[in-house]
C-alpha cells in the first residue's frame, strides 16, 4: 500500500482500515434500494490478486483501493497486464483459473463480498452488480436464442416466470436499441452483428436492474462508429436507471468521454486517481503522462509520419484501376460485392492510408492491388508494369518487392519457429542462402526495428506483442520490398507500443524508401502516420486526399461520421492542424485518380 | 434445412456404393482362391478338377469380364440380392435378416448404455467440486478404453454370473441375458464418449459465453446443464455416429463370449470358412449400418447448433 497510496486524489482515496465505518456497515446488513448516503457503493481496499500457474506465482494486483459511488462512472485505464480486468473479475467474484485474491476487502454496499459464501454472491452477480464483457462475438452462447439468454438474467433471480421473462426480455433488448426486438429476439447470435450482439449483452447485464454495472472493455471489438452508438447508448439507460459503472478500457479517449473520475493502473497498482478533467488535463505520475503522449486519439496532431514521397516524376510504385471484387452470394443469391470500382496508387516511400469500418472492402482492395486475390474486373500495376494477369515464376518474382505485416502479431508468426527462422523463411522462399548468409541477414534486420540480437534464437511465444509485430515487419522488410501492406499493424497493440511500432516503421520509411498501405480502421492512429488518406465505405472510396485535409476539412457526410466518433473527441477541442498541414485540395504529385 | 438434407442423402449413398464396390474388388477380383474356396464348398481345401472349377464360375457369374460382373451384381444388389451363401446355399439377405434382430437388440442397448454411460461420468467428472472424485471419474475412461472386449466379457461371466449367480452368463433368453454382453459392449464405446465429452465439457467451460452466465448469476449446474453440455455435446455426437461402426465389430466377440445368436456370430463362421458372398453381405451391412447411424446425427445436428442450417445469414 506504499505507490497507490501516494497517487490516491484527495475524496477518492480510500484508506483501508477505517474500522468504525465499515463495521458501522456491517451492522446494518445490506439494504435494497439506494445506497446509504455518503457510502461508496463499491469500495475496494488493498486488493491483491494473483495467479499461481506452474510456472509459479505472478501477482496481477498489487493493493488496489477504489471506490465508485451510486450512479457513478469511473473508469480503470491501463494496457494489457496491468491487472485492470483481473480487478473487474474479482469484484464479480469471476477470477479465472488459477486466480486466487490474496489480501483485501471488497465491500459492496455494506457487504464485504469475500466473506460472503457462493450462493450469497450468486445472488449478488446478475441482480445487483452485472458485467457487460469484452467480446460480443464470442460471449452469447451460440446455440440459444438471444431473447432466451436476456431472459435467463431474469429467470435465475426468480424475478419473472417464464412467459412474462420472454416479454420483458424483447422490451429489454429494444431499450438496449436493438431493432425489432421480438424478431430478434427469436434469433441466434450468429445471425447477429457484432454491434446488435454488444447491445443484446447490454441487455442481459441490465435485465435485473443492478446497481452497478462492470464494463471490461465492452466496445473495443467494434468499428469505431459502432462504438459510439453503445457506448451512447449504454450511458443513456446507466444514466436513466442510476447505475454506476466501471469502465475498464485502455482506451484513454474512451475514459475520457465516459467517466467522472479517472484511475490508472500500472503493474497493478493504482498510479494516479482523480477526477477526469485533472488526470487528463495535469497528470502526476510519469506513467499517466506517458500514457497521454502515446495516446494517438488525444493527441491528434502530433505525426510522426515520414519524408513523403520520393522521386515526384517516377510513375507509382503500385496502381488500381477500377478494381471491383465480387464475391459468390449464397444459395443463388446475387453476388456480393465486396469492392466496387476502386481506383488508387501508392507511391515509393509514401504512406496511403486505407480507412473504414470492418466489411468496407479495404482489405480486399489491398490484396487485390498486390495480387493476393484476383479482381474481379480492372487493372493493377506495378511499377508501370501491368500485372493484373501475371503469373508463374514472374508472378513470385513481384512477391518478393511486395511484403505483409498482418493484424495479429499473435497468431501470424510460426510459433514452432525461431525468430531467425521467422525473418529467415522469405530469404529462404527467394533463394537467398546459405543459412549463415541468411542468419546474418535476419541479425542485421534485428538490429534494424530494434530488437537485441539473442532474440534470434528465442520463440514468437516468448516475446511480447510489440516484439512479435517488430519480428513481423524485419520478416516483411527481408527480401527488400518495395511496398508493404500494413493491415491494422497496431490495432492488437497497447498505446504506447502502438506509439512505437508506428514511430518504428516511419523510421525505415525514411531510411530504405518504402511505400505503406496502411490499413487502419483507426482514424487516430492514420492521421499520425499516413500523407494521404482514402475513406472507404460499402466498398468505394467516398474519399481521398491528403492526410490533414481530410482531418480539417473532410469533404464527406461519412468522413465526418467516422471523425467524430473518435474517443476522446468530446473532451479534445477543434483538432489543431498540424504544423506539416497542407492546405486542401492541394494539386501535388501525389494527387490521385479516384473511382 | 432442405438442402442440407439432400446433401447428406446424396452422401450416403456414395458411402453405400463405395462400400460394395471396394468390397467386391477385394473378395472377387483376387484371382483363383475365391473359385477354389467356392467349388470345395466353403471347407478346406481339397483337389479339384478345371472343369468343376469352370463349372463354379460358369454358377457364379464369374467367367463374364470384370465390368460385366460388377454390374451384373451391382444391379442384383440394388434389387436386394447379395447373392447366396456357399456354405449352405441360403440367400444372404435371407440369412441376415435372421439374425439380425438379436445383433440389432445388443447393439442398441449397448449405444444406449454406452450413450448414457458416457454422458454421466463426463457430466459428473465435470461437474463435481471434489478433486479426488473428478480425478477417478476422469481416468476412468481411458481405462475403460484400453480393456479389451473379450476380457471384459469373460470378467463379466466370472463374478455377476458365476460367483454371485445374478444373471446368465450364456443364451439370449430374455432381457437378462441382453444385460452382460450390451454392457461389455458398451463400455470401450462410452469410454471414448466420455472422455470426449469431458474434454469439449471442460473447453466449454474455458469459452467466455460461461463467462456471461456466471456474471448473471447462475450456477455451476446451470452453466454446466444449460450451457455448455449442449456445446459440448457435438463433438460427442460425431465420435458417437463413427463408433456404431465399432458396436457391429464388437459384437463378434461378445456374441461368440456370450455364445448368442447373431449377425457377429455369422460373421466369425462365415469369415472362418470364407463364405465370400455373405462376408461381402456383411460389409454392406456394416456400411448401411454406418451410413444411418451418422445420417441420424446429421438429421439431430440443427438441432442442437442452429448455425448448421442458418449459418451466413448474418444482419446488419
Amino acid at each position: 500500500m506504499n505507490e497507490p497510496g501516494t497517487a490516491h486524489e484527495p475524496g477518492t482515496a480510500h484508506e483501508p482500515g477505517t474500522a468504525e465505518t465499515e463495521g458501522a456497515a456491517r451492522a446494518e446488513g445490506r439494504r435494497p434500494g439506494p445506497a446509504v448516503p455518503g457510502r461508496p457503493l463499491l469500495s475496494l481496499s488493498d486488493l491483491r490478486v494473483s495467479y499461481r500457474t506452474r510456472r509459479g506465482v505472478e501477482e496481477a494486483v498489487r493493493g488496489v483501493s477504489l471506490d465508485v459511488a451510486a450512479g457513478e462512472v469511473v473508469a480503470l485505464v491501463g494496457e494489457s497486464g496491468s491487472g485492470k480486468s483481473t480487478t473487474g473479475q474479482a469484484v464479480l467474484g469471476l477470477l479465472p483459473a488459477g486466480g486466487v485474491r490474496e489480501a483485501g476487502r471488497i465491500v459492496f454496499d455494506g457487504t464485504d463480498l469475500t466473506r460472503v459464501d457462493a450462493r450469497r454472491l450468486r445472488s449478488l452477480r446478475g441482480r445487483e452488480i452485472a458485467l457487460v464483457p469484452q467480446d460480443p462475438t464470442v460471449s452469447l452462447n451460440p446455440v440459444r436464442r438471444v431473447g432466451h439468454q436476456v431472459a435467463e438474467a431474469l429467470l435465475i433471480h426468480r424475478l419473472a416466470d417464464r412467459a412474462e421473462a420472454a416479454e420483458r426480455a424483447v422490451a429489454l433488448l429494444e431499450r438496449a436499441g436493438v431493432p425489432e426486438p421480438a424478431v430478434r429476439a427469436r434469433q441466434f447470435p450468429h445471425q447477429l452483428s457484432g454491434g446488435l450482439r454488444q447491445r443484446v449483452l447490454i441487455a442481459v447485464a441490465l435485465a435485473a436492474g443492478p446497481r452497478l454495472l462492470i464494463a471490461d472493455e465492452p466496445t473495443s471489438a467494434l468499428d469505431v462508429t459502432v462504438q459510439r452508438q453503445v457506448l451512447d447508448h449504454l450511458e443513456t439507460l446507466t444514466r436513466s436507471s442510476g447505475t454506476a459503472v466501471l469502465l475498464i478500457t485502455h482506451d484513454l479517449g474512451v475514459a475520457a468521454d465516459r467517466a467522472r473520475r479517472i484511475a490508472v493502473m500500472s503493474g497493478g497498482v493504482i498510479v494516479e486517481a482523480g477526477p477526469t478533467e485533472r488526470v487528463l488535463g495535469a497528470p502526476r505520475h510519469p506513467y499517466t503522462r506517458a500514457l497521454l503522449r502515446a495516446a494517438p486519439s488525444l493527441d491528434g496532431a502530433r505525426a510522426v509520419r515520414g519524408a513523403g514521397p520520393r522521386e515526384p516524376g517516377r510513375p507509382p510504385l503500385a496502381r488500381g484501376e477500377e478494381l471491383v471484387k465480387e464475391f459468390p452470394g449464397p444459395r443463388g443469391a446475387p453476388a456480393h460485392r465486396a469492392v466496387a470500382g476502386v481506383s488508387l496508387q501508392v507511391r515509393a516511400g509514401e504512406t496511403l492510408a486505407l480507412v473504414g469500418e470492418s466489411g468496407s472492402g479495404k482489405s480486399t482492395t489491398a490484396r487485390m492491388l498486390v495480387r493476393l486475390t484476383d479482381a474481379t474486373s480492372g487493372r493493377v500495376f506495378f511499377d508501370g508494369e501491368d500485372i493484373t494477369r501475371l503469373g508463374g515464376a514472374r508472378l513470385r518474382r513481384l512477391r518478393r518487392r511486395v511484403q505483409i505485416v498482418q493484424q495479429n502479431p499473435y497468431a501470424s508468426l510460426n510459433p514452432r519457429f525461431s525468430v531467425a527462422e521467422v525473418i529467415g523463411e522469405p530469404l529462404r522462399a527467394c533463394g537467398v542462402g546459405p543459412r549463415r548468409v541468411r542468419w546474418a541477414r535476419a541479425a542485421e534486420l534485428l538490429e534494424r526495428v530494434g530488437l537485441p540480437a539473442g532474440t534470434l534464437h528465442r520463440r514468437p511465444g516468448e516475446l511480447s506483442g510489440g516484439q512479435r509485430q517488430r519480428v513481423a515487419i524485419a520478416r516483411a522488410l527481408a527480401p527488400e520490398p518495395e511496398l508493404v501492406v500494413c493491415d491494422e499493424p497496431v490495432s492488437a497493440l497497447d498505446v504506447t507500443t502502438q506509439a512505437q511500432i508506428l514511430e518504428l516503421l516511419t523510421t525505415l520509411q525514411d531510411e530504405l524508401g518504402v511505400g505503406y498501405l496502411f490499413i487502419s480502421h483507426d482514424l487516430a492512429v492514420v492521421r499520425r502516420i499516413a500523407h494521404r488518406v482514402a475513406v472507404m465505405r460499402r466498398g468505394e472510396v467516398v474519399e481521398e486526399g491528403d492526410v490533414e485535409r481530410i482531418f480539417t476539412s473532410p469533404g464527406h457526410d461519412y468522413t465526418r461520421e467516422l471523425l467524430d466518433a473518435i474517443p476522446g473527441s468530446r473532451t479534445r477541442a477543434v483538432p489543431p492542424a498540424g504544423p506539416d498541414a497542407a492546405p486542401g485540395g492541394r494539386d501535388g504529385p501525389w494527387e490521385v485518380t479516384t473511382a | 434445412m432442405g438442402r442440407y438434407l439432400t446433401r447428406r442423402l446424396l452422401q450416403a449413398v456414395l458411402v453405400l456404393w463405395a462400400a460394395y464396390t471396394v468390397s467386391f474388388a477385394v473378395l472377387y477380383l483376387l484371382p483363383g482362391d475365391a473359385v477354389e474356396i467356392m467349388a470345395a464348398g466353403g471347407g478346406e481345401i481339397t483337389e479339384v478338377t478345371d472343369e468343376q472349377l469352370d463349372a463354379v464360375r460358369a454358377e457364379y457369374g464369374l467367367d463374364a469380364p470384370l465390368a460385366e460382373q460388377y454390374l451384373d451384381r451391382l444391379g442384383a444388389a440394388l434389387t436386394g440380392d447379395l447373392g447366396t451363401s456357399v456354405q449352405t446355399g441360403e440367400r444372404v439377405t435371407a440369412l441376415i435378416a435372421e439374425q439380425l434382430p438379436a445383433t440389432l437388440r445388443l447393439t442398441a442397448s449397448a449405444g444406449a448404455l454406452a450413450l448414457l454411460l458416457g454422458s454421466a461420468v463426463a457430466l459428473a467428472g465435470a461437474h463435481t467440486r471434489r478433486p479426488w472424485l473428478r480425478q477417478t471419474l476422469l481416468s476412468l475412461p481411458a481405462l475403460g478404453a484400453s480393456a479389451p472386449t473379450f476380457w471384459v466379457g469373460l470378467l463379466l461371466i466370472q463374478l455377476v454370473s458365476f460367483r454371485w449367480g445374478l444373471l446368465p452368463a450364456i443364451g439370449d433368453q430374455g432381457w437378462q441375458s441382453l444385460v452382460l454382453p450390451a454392457l461389455t459392449l458398451a463400455l470401450p464405446t462410452s469410454a471414448v464418449l466420455a472422455q470426449v465429452f469431458a474434454k469439449s465439457l471442460r473447453d466449454a467451460w474455458e469459452e467466455p459465453y460461461v463467462a456471461t452466465a456466471l456474471a448473471k448469476g447462475a450456477s455451476p449446474a446451470r452453466v454446466t446443464f444449460r450451457h455448455a453440455a449442449r456445446n459440448a455435446s457435438l463433438p460427442a455426437l460425431t465420435v458417437f455416429g463413427v463408433l456404431v461402426g465399432n458396436l457391429l465389430a464388437g459384437s463378434v466377440v461378445v456374441e461368440t463370449v456370450f455364445s448368442r445368436t447373431g449377425v457377429g456370430r455369422v460373421t466369425a463362421t462365415s469369415v472362418t470358412v470364407q463364405d465370400i458372398p455373405v462376408v461381402q453381405g456383411l460389409v454392406v451391412l456394416g456400411a448401411v449400418a454406418f451410413v444411418l447411424a451418422n445420417l441420424a446425427v446429421d438429421l439431430v445436428y440443427p438441432f442442437l447448433d442452429p448455425r448448421v442450417t442458418t449459418g451466413g445469414a448474418v444482419a446488419r
